[in-house]
């Protein structure tokens, strides 16, 4: 009756990702109405920095009301519904683009699309350079969310590139190689690598060394390279952020064929904190998927309303250079609380520069090297210890043990609870451990 | 390696059709009354601008809600945050009202069973997602909106085939129609999974009537298969008969025990059209079935309303006295619009098809067709484009399977325009049929045979007699 897309389970949401949210919802942490219950840190929002959004939005408070210098803008809002963007916007979001990059590279608004989210910018790229039974390589572990949005109804196929904590989950020749042949043997055309960076959920930028990898990879079999920048403005600490753009460029191939086969994605829903606002995009310089890639943004444009309220915001430029720098130190703060904390309760994070998150090895409290006891070691946190935190294998991680764990979701005295709960934990297992007559290794 | 997808450099999103293509001529040489009085009069696009004054004076009544306050406290970060595909309760609650009231509150909808989604463009997709699979069929009836092309087979795969319908019956849908459909889908070894009918119809402008919708329903009860009824205009019905939802129909005793019929009725509704907001991006499935909503609401994933935007219009929606008012006045200005129109069309000889709805008239332009063909329909839609200035939509974009219709829309422009267009139309018709009769004349007394036929052909649906043949082509109803 229905198609298989409906009824299998295709979506990807049976993973522990979402069904920790879902135990979440049903017991949400409150600090007067549930104190005892579950707090999230799987949910990687920026809620550190609407204080600076709202303050400025009480200063200039004619942007939300559809006016500009007196004169109402209603009617040609309420009927602008052209796939190619409110130009005022594209403008301003290429700035900021720009910006974040320490204008080391250029944005060209024409080359942007807009969508409704990241979410719909990644399905849309899969529907344009893949076709179904078609594969792109992505570097575990990875945000759970490309299980859906590059699967599930393009159809592609995603092949891991594995990297492991040997070397700080790097990406290496050899690891790209070896999901190649992979990919070779299943039978599957690989048509591109897909990179988030700053990745999700490492919270780490990419190197040059590993980004010159990908390029002269993509190179060699003539592939695709997309590069998730949607963290790009979370980078609080070195090293600076190296865009796939920037590399490309620092590498002389601007004018080769591989330029028109590197795409970035962006959104608003990290940096700026809007997740509500559904505003992501593709920019690419290949001409043929900017014009499929527009029309197919028919099926999730931005409201008008949303585009005219960030073009005048971020046509603020103080402002805008303001709030990228104050957020990213309010980030830099808050990932160092975590990281301390987590520390004292003998839990160390992977070294990280960016990202709402951090990359915690909790090997050492599993009680075998096991996916297994990695579900074990998520449940008794999830419902002992009442934090809700993403196991590694949700991300597809090859090691078990690692968990993502998000830092700037909440208030700080959210957090700090969440460290003495963690550390209360730990030290319950080290007090077990001990009568049991084994030793923890930390 | 081939680069692109194949959905990528293709031609399946039907934007090379010349709905597309007059739009694109339209804006190169824009209508203006100041700056370019002489441009291209835009009748090819389906907006409603005839009610902004009171959503405008809503707004100005009610600023809060566009500024993030409710109850004086700001909840920008509340919105900020909020991208829970289950949509914003107020809002959804608010819609399904504002959607039972269209419907003279003799259905009601459960907010648990609706699904918003960027436009109804992304609910008819989605829709397609969830209940076929690639290369499996959906009957649609001819003509319908261009954009189908784009939104229910690109991306899906899914095949679309004709029910054809003609003007010997008012273009209504027919059992043998219907059955015809589903033979030729058959016949191209395609596996059915349902149809899906606008109503009120674009680009015909007229509810389906009670006979069609029961008709409707028996068919796909029999056949087992889905039926997707996109209620778009619903809230553009200005004149009789009265608007009535499939649901209305789902819910008679015959029916009203059948959950597995229930699950395969689906409806489409979005704001574009009754609140004249395309611009904001919402539309919405509703369904009774569990798992379509299911399916519907993680696929809305990939095109989310704007929270932003919910709960503007959830304040908006959930205040009843302007909804009333706002429905009410909304169909007698664009009844009004259509009189007009239709009036206009008259006194140029020209007929449209009798209408109750929608935001355009489907107009008979079959009497100016150099030949019963559709190179003479696009001969037609080029003169009227480039020589007279409007970008009207040819029925061969719409899927019609007759010659020589035309949507003309009526809503999008200033009442000033309309006349203007209207001028236009009557200084074309009157040189065309000038140089037509001078035309015709000739081929008489060249060919009698072919212009016998012709005549003929004229009186197939005129009814009159061969001696009135000149006054036909002046004066055609």
């Amino acid at each position: 009756m229905l198609s298989r897309k409906a009824t299998l389970n295709l979506h990807g949401q049976d993973n522990s990702y979402f069904l920790g949210w879902e135990e979440y919802e049903k017991n949400p942490y409150d600090d007067h109405h549930n104190p005892t219950g579950i707090i999230q840190m799987g949910l990687a929002e920026n809620q550190l920095s609407f204080d600076i959004i709202e303050s400025w939005l009480a200063t200039n408070p004619h942007t939300t009301g559809f006016h500009r210098n007196g004169n109402s803008l209603f009617k040609e809002l309420a009927l602008f519904q052209d796939y190619r963007g409110l130009p005022a916007f594209k403008s301003e979001l290429a700035d900021l683009m720009a910006e974040i990059r320490e204008n080391k590279v250029v944005f060209d608004p024409g080359r942007l699309v807009l969508t409704a989210g990241s979410t719909s910018a990644n399905e849309i790229l899969m529907f344009c350079l893949a076709e179904p039974g078609e594969a792109f390589l992505l570097p575990t572990p990875y945000y759970p969310g490309f299980d859906r949005d590059l699967k599930w109804r393009p159809g592609v196929e995603i092949v891991p590139i594995h990297c492991s904590s040997s070397n700080e989950f790097r990406i290496t020749k050899s690891a790209l190689e070896e999901a190649y042949r992979h990919a070779e043997s299943r039978n599957l055309s690989v048509k591109g690598v897909l990179v988030t960076n700053p990745s999700n959920p490492l919270g780490t930028s990419l190197s040059r060394g590993e980004l010159n990898h990908l390029i002269s990879f993509a190179i060699a079999k003539e592939i695709h390279l997309v590069s998730d920048e949607i963290y790009s403005g979370t980078v609080f600490d070195s090293p600076r952020f190296i865009s796939l753009t920037q590399a490309v460029i620092d590498r002389n191939l601007k004018d080769t064929d591989l330029w028109g086969r590197i795409h970035i994605i962006y959104s608003l829903s990290k940096d700026l904190g809007l997740p509500g606002f559904r505003v992501g995009t593709i920019y690419s310089n290949n001409e043929t998927l900017l014009a499929a890639a527009t029309k197919m943004s028919s099926f999730g444009l931005v409201s008008s309303q949303t585009q005219h309220l960030l073009s005048c915001i971020l046509a603020d430029k103080k402002f805008r250079r303001s709030y990228i720098n104050i957020n990213k130190k309010r980030i830099k703060r808050r990932k160092e609380i975590l990281v301390a904390g987590l520390l004292s309760a003998g839990i160390r994070c992977l070294k990280s520069n960016a990202g709402l998150f951090c990359w915690a090895d909790m090997r050492h409290l599993l009680s075998a090297n096991t996916l297994e006891a990695e579900m074990e070691l998520w449940k008794k946190i999830l419902y002992q210890v009442g934090l809700n935190i993403s196991p590694g294998s949700s991300c597809h991680c090859t090691e078990p043990g690692w968990f993502r764990i998000c830092f700037a979701n909440m208030p700080e005295e959210a957090i700090s609870l969440s460290l003495k709960r963690i550390k209360a934990f730990v030290d319950g297992i080290r007090t077990s451990h001990r009568r049991l007559g084994q030793s923890l290794v930390l | 390696m081939k680069l692109l997808s194949r959905k990528a450099t293709c031609n399946s999103h039907g934007q090379d059709s010349s709905y597309f293509l007059g739009w694109q001529e339209y804006e190169k040489n824009p209508y203006d009354v100041v700056q370019n009085p002489s441009g291209i009069i835009q009748m090819g696009l389906a907006e409603n601008q005839l009610s902004f004054d009171l959503l405008e004076s809503w707004l100005a009544n009610n600023p809060d809600p566009a500024i993030f306050k409710r109850d004086g406290q700001s909840i920008f970060r509340e919105l900020a945050l909020f991208q829970d595909y289950h949509g914003l309760p107020a809002f959804k609650n608010a819609l399904v009202e504002f959607m039972a009231e269209i419907r003279g509150n003799r259905v009601s909808f459960d907010p648990k069973k609706l699904v918003l989604t960027a436009g109804a463009t992304s609910a008819n997709e989605t829709l397609m997602f969830c209940l076929a699979e690639p290369g499996e069929a959906f009957l649609l009836p001819t003509p319908y909106y261009p954009g189908f092309d784009r939104d229910l087979k690109w991306r899906t795969g899914v095949e679309i085939v004709p029910i054809h319908c003609s003007s010997t019956n008012s273009f209504r849908v027919t059992e043998s129609a219907l059955e015809e459909a589903y033979e030729a889908a058959k016949k191209r070894n395609l596996k059915v999974k349902g149809v899906l009918v606008t109503n009120p119809s674009n680009p015909l402008g007229t509810t389906l009537s009670l006979d069609e919708l029961n008709l409707l329903v028996s068919f796909i009860s029999l056949k087992n298969i889905h039926l997707i009824s996109d209620e778009i205009y619903s809230g553009t019905v200005f004149s009789s008969p009265e608007f009535v939802s499939v649901m209305e129909i789902l819910n008679k005793k015959k029916y009203s025990a059948d959950v597995e019929l229930w699950n395969r009725v689906h409806i489409v509704y979005s704001l574009s059209k009754d609140l004249g907001l395309p611009g904001f991006r919402v539309g919405a499935i509703y369904s009774n079935d569990e798992m379509v909503v299911s399916a519907a609401t993680k696929m809305s994933s990939f095109g989310l309303v704007s929270s932003q935007t919910q709960y503007l219009l959830s304040a908006m929606l959930s205040d009843k006295k302007f909804t009333r008012n706002y429905i009410s006045e909304n169909q007698k200005r664009l009844k009004q619009r259509q009189e007009k129109l239709i009036s206009g069309f008259r006194s140029a000889g020209i007929s449209c098809l009798e209408s109750n709805a929608g935001l355009f008239c489907w107009v008979d332009m079959r009497h100016l067709l150099s030949s019963n063909t559709f190179d003479a329909e696009m001969e037609l839609w080029k003169k009227i484009v480039y020589d007279v200035g409007l970008n009207i939509s040819p029925g061969s974009s719409c899927h019609c399977s007759e010659p020589g219709w035309f949507r003309v829309c009526f809503a999008n422009m200033s009442a000033e325009t309309l006349t203007l267009a209207i001028q236009r139309i009557k200084d074309f018709a009157e040189l065309t049929v000038a140089s037509s009769s001078r035309r015709s004349h000739q081929s008489m007394k060249n060919s009698r045979r072919r212009s016998l036929t012709k005549w003929v052909f004229r009186l197939s649906f005129d009814g009159r007699e061969p001696d009135e043949r000149i006054q036909l082509q002046i004066i055609s109803y």
